[in-house]
C-alpha cells in the first residue's frame, strides 16, 4: 500500500494520527520557514536587513500603545467573523459570503442611526439597531442555504453574488444619504451627538470589540463542543447520508447553521458600525470575509486555536503595512506576505497528515518547503 | 438612444476577458481542480505583461512593434505560469484544500498586482510619473487595416485587437480537445473518476498539473487583454475589479463548455455596462443598484440550473476532491 513518489525511493504514506504537540511543532516550523521566505523577499524588494525587517514587524504591530490596542482590536474583528464562518464550514457548506452579511448588517446599523436618531432614546436605538443588524445578516445568509437544502445550488458562487450584490445596495444607500450632497459618502454618523454610538466600556472604546469577540469565542466553542445543534452540523458536515439515516433533518440543519453564521456575522456588522468605524462604506469589511476563510481552516474549525491564527494573520498584515509605509511602497504588500504564510500553513498540513518515508523503512518524513 | 452598433464592441470588449478566465477555468475543472484562484491569477496575468511592457519601454531605444507585443505576452503566460504550478503543487503534490489554497492565491494574486502596480516606478528608480504604456498598448490594440472598409459590420466584428480574436480560437480549440481527442478523454475521465483513470494506467497527477498550469496562463491572459487592451496600457489598482468571479460564474453558467463562453462571455460583458444604458435621470443612486445587474442574473441561473438538475449538465465528479491513490 505504498505510491511511487519523488523518484523510485520515497513513499508517500497517511500518518495514523499525530500527538497534538508534534502537529503543532510542524505548524510553527512552517510559519518560521514563511517569515525567512518573507524576509528575503522584503530584504530583496526595499533592502532592509532581516532585523530590522523584524524589529519593524513588532514595531507595527506593537511600537506603541495605540497600536497595540489597534492591533487586539483588529484580532478581535477578525476572530469575530472566522466565529461566525465557522459553524457554516462544520458543515461543509463553503460560505464565502461573510463580507455581504456583514455589509448588510452594517447597513441595517447605519440606517437606524440616520433615521431614528430622534425617535427613540439611546438605549432603546442601541438595542434595536443591534436586533435589525442580526437579522439582516441571517437572512443574507439563509437566503444561499435555503436554495442549497432544496436545489443543492452552488453555495459558493452564490454567496460571492451575494456579497456583490450587498455592496451594491450598500452603494445606493450611500448616494442617498451622502453628507454632504455629491461628495459620494456618508462621513461620521451623528458626530456631535454620539446617538447610537455604542458607549465606552472601562474608559476605551477599544474594549468593546475584545469583549464580543471573547463572549463568541466561548459560545461557539461551546455550541460546536456541546449542544445538540452542534453534534447535527457536524454528523452533516461528515456525511448526509449518516445525517439521514440517523434521522437528522438535513434541510432544516443547513438552513439553521447558515441562520447562525449570518446572525453572527450581524454582530460584527453592528460592532463595526455602532463600536468602532460609525460611519458606512462599501469597504467596511475590507475583504476581511476571505481572510477568515482562511483563518477558520487553518485553525482546523477549532474557535480557541482561531485565536492564534488570526493573531498571527493580524500580526503580519499590521507588520507589512509599517514597512510598505517606511519604504514608501503600495500597502498590498501585506497581502504578499500573508499570501506567503498561507501557502507555506496550507502546505504544512501534508505534512501533519502524511509522511514520506525511505522504501529501506528509514524515517525521512521532514519539512521540506 | 440605445444603438447596437456601439454597444455590442463595448460588450465584447468586456466580455473577453471573461471569455479567457472561463476557459482556463473550464479546463482546470476537467481535470477535477476547482480553482478559486482565478482572480488572483488574472491579476498577476496583467501586472506581469505591464512590468515586461515597463521594463521594455524603459530599456530600449528603437521601439521594435513585435518584441513590444511579444515581450509583455511571454511575461503574462510566465507570471500566470508560476501561480498555477504553486496552486498545482499544494492542491496536486501536497493534496491541501482546493477552497482555501485557491483563496489564499486571490489573495496573493491581487496583492502582487496591487503592490507592483504601485510600486513599480519607485522599485525601478524610473522619472515617469505614472505607469502608461501607451506605445504598447497601440502595437495590442492593432486591427486589420482594411476593418473600416466593410462598413457597420467591420466595426462590429472586425476591428478588435488579436487577443480578442486569440480568446475565441482558444475557446474552440479547448472544446475540439476536450470533446474529440483521446487526451482530452483522459483528462476528463481523470476530472470524473480518477481512481478508475489511475487504474486505466492514466497518469493522474501529470494530467492535473498540465491542465491546471495551461489553464491558469490562459485565464492570466485575460488580465493581459483588460490591461493592455481595453485599458489602453493604463494599469489601475483594482481596475481588473472582480471580473476573475465573474469568470468562474460563467463556468458554472456555461455547464463547462468553452462554446457557449464564447456568447455568454459576451452576454455578460453586456450586462456588466448596461447600467449605463439604462436611463435614471438625474437619479445617481439608481445606477448603483443596476450594477448589480450581471450578479443577480448569475444568482438567477445557478438557482435555474440547479433546480432544472439535469445529467448531462454537471460537474465534473470529483471537482474539488484531492486524489490520493491509496484512499479507496
Amino acid at each position: 500500500m505504498q505510491k511511487k513518489s519523488l523518484g523510485t525511493r520515497f513513499h508517500i504514506e497517511k500518518r495514523a494520527s499525530l500527538p497534538w504537540h508534534q502537529s503543532l511543532i510542524i505548524r510553527l516550523l512552517s510559519v518560521v520557514a514563511a517569515f525567512l521566505v518573507c524576509a528575503l523577499l522584503t530584504m530583496i524588494i526595499t533592502g532592509v536587513d532581516p532585523a530590522s525587517f523584524i524589529s519593524t514587524m513588532f514595531y507595527g504591530s506593537f511600537g506603541t500603545p495605540r497600536k497595540m490596542w489597534i492591533t487586539a482590536q483588529n484580532i478581535a474583528v477578525l476572530l469575530c467573523i472566522s466565529l461566525a464562518v465557522t459553524p457554516s464550514f462544520l458543515m461543509k457548506f463553503w460560505n464565502e459570503g461573510a463580507d455581504g452579511q456583514i455589509l448588510m448588517a452594517s447597513l441595517a446599523s447605519a440606517a437606524c442611526m440616520i433615521k431614528l436618531s430622534d425617535k427613540l432614546p439611546n438605549w432603546l436605538l442601541i438595542i434595536v439597531m443591534l436586533v435589525l443588524s442580526v437579522a439582516a445578516g441571517a437572512l443574507w445568509a439563509v437566503i444561499p442555504a435555503f436554495f442549497k437544502a432544496q436545489f443543492n445550488t452552488n453555495e459558493t458562487l452564490f454567496t460571492l453574488m451575494l456579497n456583490y450584490i450587498a455592496t451594491q445596495i450598500v452603494a445606493y444607500f450611500i448616494v442617498r444619504w451622502e453628507v454632504p450632497k455629491g461628495s459620494g459618502q456618508i462621513g461620521i454618523i451623528n458626530q456631535s451627538s454620539e446617538i447610537g454610538w455604542f458607549p465606552q466600556l472601562f474608559g476605551s472604546k477599544y474594549v468593546f470589540s475584545i469583549l464580543t469577540a471573547a463572549l463568541m469565542t466561548v459560545f461557539i466553542y461551546a455550541y460546536i463542543r456541546y449542544s445538540k445543534h452542534g453534534y447535527e452540523l457536524t454528523v452533516v458536515g461528515e456525511s448526509t447520508n449518516t445525517a439521514r439515516y440517523i434521522g437528522i433533518d438535513v434541510k432544516k440543519v443547513i438552513v439553521r447553521t447558515m441562520a447562525l453564521s449570518g446572525a453572527m456575522a450581524g454582530i460584527v456588522g453592528f460592532l463595526l458600525v455602532s463600536g468602532i468605524n460609525h460611519t458606512l462604506t462599501t469597504t467596511l469589511t475590507g475583504g476581511q470575509g476571505f481572510t477568515a476563510v482562511m483563518v477558520s481552516w487553518l485553525a482546523q474549525f477549532n474557535p480557541i486555536a482561531m485565536i492564534a491564527t488570526s493573531f498571527l494573520i493580524i500580526f503580519l498584515e499590521r507588520g507589512a503595512i509599517e514597512i510598505s509605509s517606511a519604504f514608501t511602497l503600495n500597502q498590498s504588500f501585506s497581502s504578499i506576505l500573508t499570501g506567503i504564510i498561507l501557502f507555506f500553513l496550507i502546505g504544512s498540513e501534508f505534512f501533519v497528515s502524511y509522511r514520506i518515508r525511505r522504501s529501506a523503512n528509514t524515517e525521512a518524513g521532514k519539512e521540506q518547503e | 438612444m440605445f444603438d447596437i452598433t456601439v454597444f455590442f464592441p463595448r460588450a465584447v470588449a468586456q466580455g473577453i476577458p471573461l471569455l479567457f478566465g472561463s476557459t482556463g477555468e473550464t479546463l482546470t475543472e476537467k481535470a477535477g481542480n476547482l480553482n478559486l484562484g482565478i482572480p488572483g491569477i488574472m491579476y498577476v496575468g496583467g501586472i506581469s505583461g505591464v512590468i515586461g511592457a515597463f521594463l521594455y519601454e524603459q530599456n530600449t531605444s528603437n521601439f521594435n512593434p513585435f518584441l513590444a507585443v511579444l515581450i509583455p505576452f511571454l511575461a503574462s503566460l510566465a507570471g500566470s505560469l508560476i501561480m498555477g504550478l504553486i496552486y498545482s503543487f499544494l492542491t496536486i503534490t501536497l493534496r491541501a484544500n482546493q477552497n482555501v489554497t485557491g483563496l489564499a492565491l486571490t489573495t496573493f494574486g491581487v496583492g502582487i498586482g496591487n503592490f507592483f502596480g504601485g510600486s513599480l516606478i519607485k522599485l525601478t528608480g524610473a522619472e515617469v510619473p505614472n505607469i502608461s504604456l501607451s506605445a504598447t498598448s497601440i502595437c495590442f490594440r492593432k486591427n486589420l487595416p482594411f476593418a473600416d472598409k466593410f462598413g457597420v459590420f467591420g466595426n462590429m466584428f472586425l476591428k478588435y485587437g488579436f487577443l480578442a480574436y486569440l480568446a475565441i480560437i482558444i475557446a474552440l480549440c479547448v472544446s475540439y480537445f476536450l470533446n474529440r481527442t483521446q487526451t482530452g478523454l483522459h483528462l476528463r475521465a481523470v476530472g470524473e473518476n480518477p481512481s478508475t483513470a489511475d487504474a486505466a494506467g492514466i497518469n493522474v497527477t501529470r494530467y492535473k498539473y498540465i491542465a491546471t498550469c495551461i489553464g491558469s496562463m490562459i485565464a492570466g491572459l485575460g488580465g493581459l487583454y483588460y490591461v493592455m487592451d481595453y485599458a489602453n496600457g493604463i494599469w489601475s489598482n483594482d481596475g481588473f475589479g472582480d471580473r476573475g468571479w465573474l469568470a468562474i460564474a460563467l463556468v458554472i453558467f456555461t455547464v463547462w463548455r468553452p462554446t457557449l463562453g464564447i456568447l455568454s462571455s459576451i452576454l455578460f460583458g453586456g450586462l456588466y455596462i448596461l447600467y449605463l444604458y439604462i436611463p435614471s435621470g438625474m437619479n445617481l443612486s439608481l445606477k448603483e443598484l443596476y450594477k448589480m445587474i450581471p450578479y443577480v442574473f448569475t444568482v438567477v441561473v445557478l438557482v435555474i440550473s440547479s433546480v432544472k438538475n439535469r445529467r448531462e449538465n454537471q460537474p465534473p465528479e470529483s471537482l474539488g476532491l484531492s486524489f490520493f491513490r491509496e484512499d479507496r
